[in-house]
């Protein structure tokens, strides 16, 4: 429970951190997009650098990121181990009918090692440095145009920081309501499988309960205190776009650029 | 049975924030059939002490031993499963721990985890729910559909079920209405008068330790400061304010009596019998 940072904000004053979340949160975006134009080694490298001095930029250490990846390590392999089992091409070292290991399968596995990674390491570099309730204004901002077609931007964003204010509030509850069922003799981790799914009914059917009740709860606070959701409101925290969230966008404009001149041209591993 | 501390040092995690040496070099003995009140500031270590005595918190340092049952930060993993059915833990606000569809197999549950067979477990919630004081016809309600009060006891009753020697409970009155909360207190002390349960309490209300406590042990800053009668600790008014505690509401009025009529009572008084009687004695009422 302790070693999930997905979502997680790590206080500090770096460059990263004083971005605006919407220049943030786009370059972020847009780097998913940017890395499909990679497709040979040099530009993975450039790939990779850029990777780094995010990371690096952020001030926060390496171990942490790493500790992003841990949970999908194995999506990750299964997928690079499709790749490289199931690509045909250049130099064959193995060869058992359908499963073959060559040159382009390795290299390509590489390359899908690579994205996997990357992404989660931007986006992690995006989370980590912003604070949730900045990255909700942010997606509420950059969703403003889709009002026009009747979707209800104000309240997806609402749910959206509602949600993310409750998550360390339910892992706190999480946390009660194991040790509760520790003392009543349950121990974690331990049996078969569907032994340990079973266990997981003392622990939901409680924090179903008292969310519903603080949902609740936070449903009626708001409204005696007259929250309309249809109102025009006005917000606490502005936003402000400054020189250097231009500089941002320019610096991922420059990314695809440079990686347009590197790439190969016409020739795909796909 | 008998809890032991030796030189305890323990470290607290809540989510990613871990708070080194929550408890300092503890020692301590809760005796045998005692009545133990734990007092204290908020953060002072009381609930950690607490987690310390049923394993849900493994010493850092030294050793934790329940009857002849000893945890230590190498043998935990063996050893917490015995002294969680040894030691009862009644959690502030239980009932939250409530999640089966009908109250019988939520006092089930704690029973047949520790391998009791189910005909067997069966029997026991008959007899415990009997004990809180519930009707048995609440057996094969959802706990869901209880009151709050009903509901705590229920999850008492799911914590007696597993037989424990010591049951140690976080402010069991936290939000009942002060009939609730004097009608649990009273249970708990039944218990101990009549079974000899070793009874250990967080509390916040200086009245309980008066009324129920044979024992008090004060936490401040994650050491004990002080563990002896509660007459003893009550006689202290300076210590009381420096470890940010308050007195019972008698003791309170005797400081006052005193101070007005410029008179020392024969003894120190924490209930309103006592003082009743203290007064007369000295021809003030």
């Amino acid at each position: 429970m302790n070693k999930l940072i997905l979502g997680r904000y790590f206080p500090g004053d770096s460059l990263l951190h004083r971005i605006d979340p919407r220049a943030k949160l786009l370059a972020g975006i847009s780097f998913i997009f940017i890395l499909f134009i990679a497709n040979n080694w040099i530009t993975y490298l450039v790939l990779w650098l850029f990777t780094f001095t995010m990371m690096k930029l952020s001030g926060v250490s390496i171990r942490i990121y790493l500790r992003g990846v841990r949970p999908l390590i194995w999506l990750i392999l299964f997928t690079v181990s499709l790749q490289v089992l199931f690509t045909a091409g250049g130099k064959i070292y193995i060869d058992w009918g359908p499963i073959t290991i060559s040159s382009f399968g390795l290299i390509n596995g590489m390359y899908i090692f690579s994205r996997f990674t990357m992404i989660i390491f931007v986006s992690t570099v995006v989370t980590l440095t912003t604070k949730p309730i900045d990255l909700t204004d942010a997606i509420n901002y950059l969703l403003q145009p889709l009002k026009r077609l009747k979707l209800p931007v104000d309240e997806i964003s609402l749910m959206l920081s509602i949600a993310l204010r409750f998550i360390p509030i339910i892992l706190d509850e999480t946390q009660k309501v194991m040790d509760a069922q520790r003392a009543r003799g349950t121990v974690f981790g331990e049996g078969s499988l569907p032994q340990q799914i079973k266990k997981i009914v003392p622990i939901f059917v409680p924090l179903f309960v008292s969310s519903l009740i603080r949902a609740e709860d936070m449903a009626n606070a708001m409204e005696v205190r007259g929250y309309q959701s249809n109102n025009p409101r006005s917000s606490f925290r502005r936003l402000h776009w400054q020189k250097t969230d231009i500089a941002a966008l320019i610096a991922m404009v420059l990314l695809a650029v440079t990686l347009f001149i590197l790439r190969t041209e016409g020739h795909h591993f796909h | 049975m008998q809890i032991n501390l030796q030189q305890v040092t323990a470290d607290y995690q809540a989510g990613p924030i871990r708070s080194p040496e929550i408890l300092k070099s503890i020692s301590t003995t809760v005796k045998s059939g005692s009545f133990t009140a734990v007092v204290g500031k908020t953060g002072s270590g009381k609930s950690s002490l607490l987690k310390l005595m049923n394993g849900l918190l493994i010493p850092v340092k030294g050793s934790v031993s329940v009857g002849d049952i000893t945890i230590t930060s190498e043998n935990a993993k063996q050893s917490v499963k015995e002294v969680r059915q040894k030691v009862g833990m009644v959690f502030q606000f239980p009932e939250s721990q409530l999640f089966a569809e009908t109250v019988e197999k939520d006092i089930m549950f704690g029973p047949m985890n520790f391998g009791v067979p189910e005909a067997e477990a069966k029997e026991i919630a008959l007899e415990v729910i009997e004990r809180v004081g519930l009707e048995a016809s609440l057996l094969s309600k959802s706990p869901f559909s209880l009151s709050g009060g009903q509901k705590r006891y229920v999850a008492m009753a799911g914590i007696l079920a597993m037989r424990p020697d010591i049951l140690v409970l976080d402010e069991p009155g936290a939000g009942l209405d002060p009939k609730g909360k004097k009608e649990v207190m009273d249970l708990l002390h039944a218990w101990h008068k009549e079974r000899g349960l070793t009874i250990l309490l967080v509390t916040h209300d200086m009245d309980d330790v008066a009324l129920y406590a044979d024992e008090v042990i004060v936490m401040d800053s994650g050491r004990i400061v002080f563990q002896d009668e509660p007459e003893r600790l009550f006689a202290d008014v300076e210590a009381i304010h420096q470890w940010g505690l308050d007195l019972p509401q008698a003791r309170k009025l005797q400081i006052r009596i005193e101070q007005e009529a410029n008179v020392t009572l024969s003894q120190i008084c924490l209930t309103r019998d006592q003082l009743a009687a203290a007064l007369i004695e000295a021809g003030l009422a």
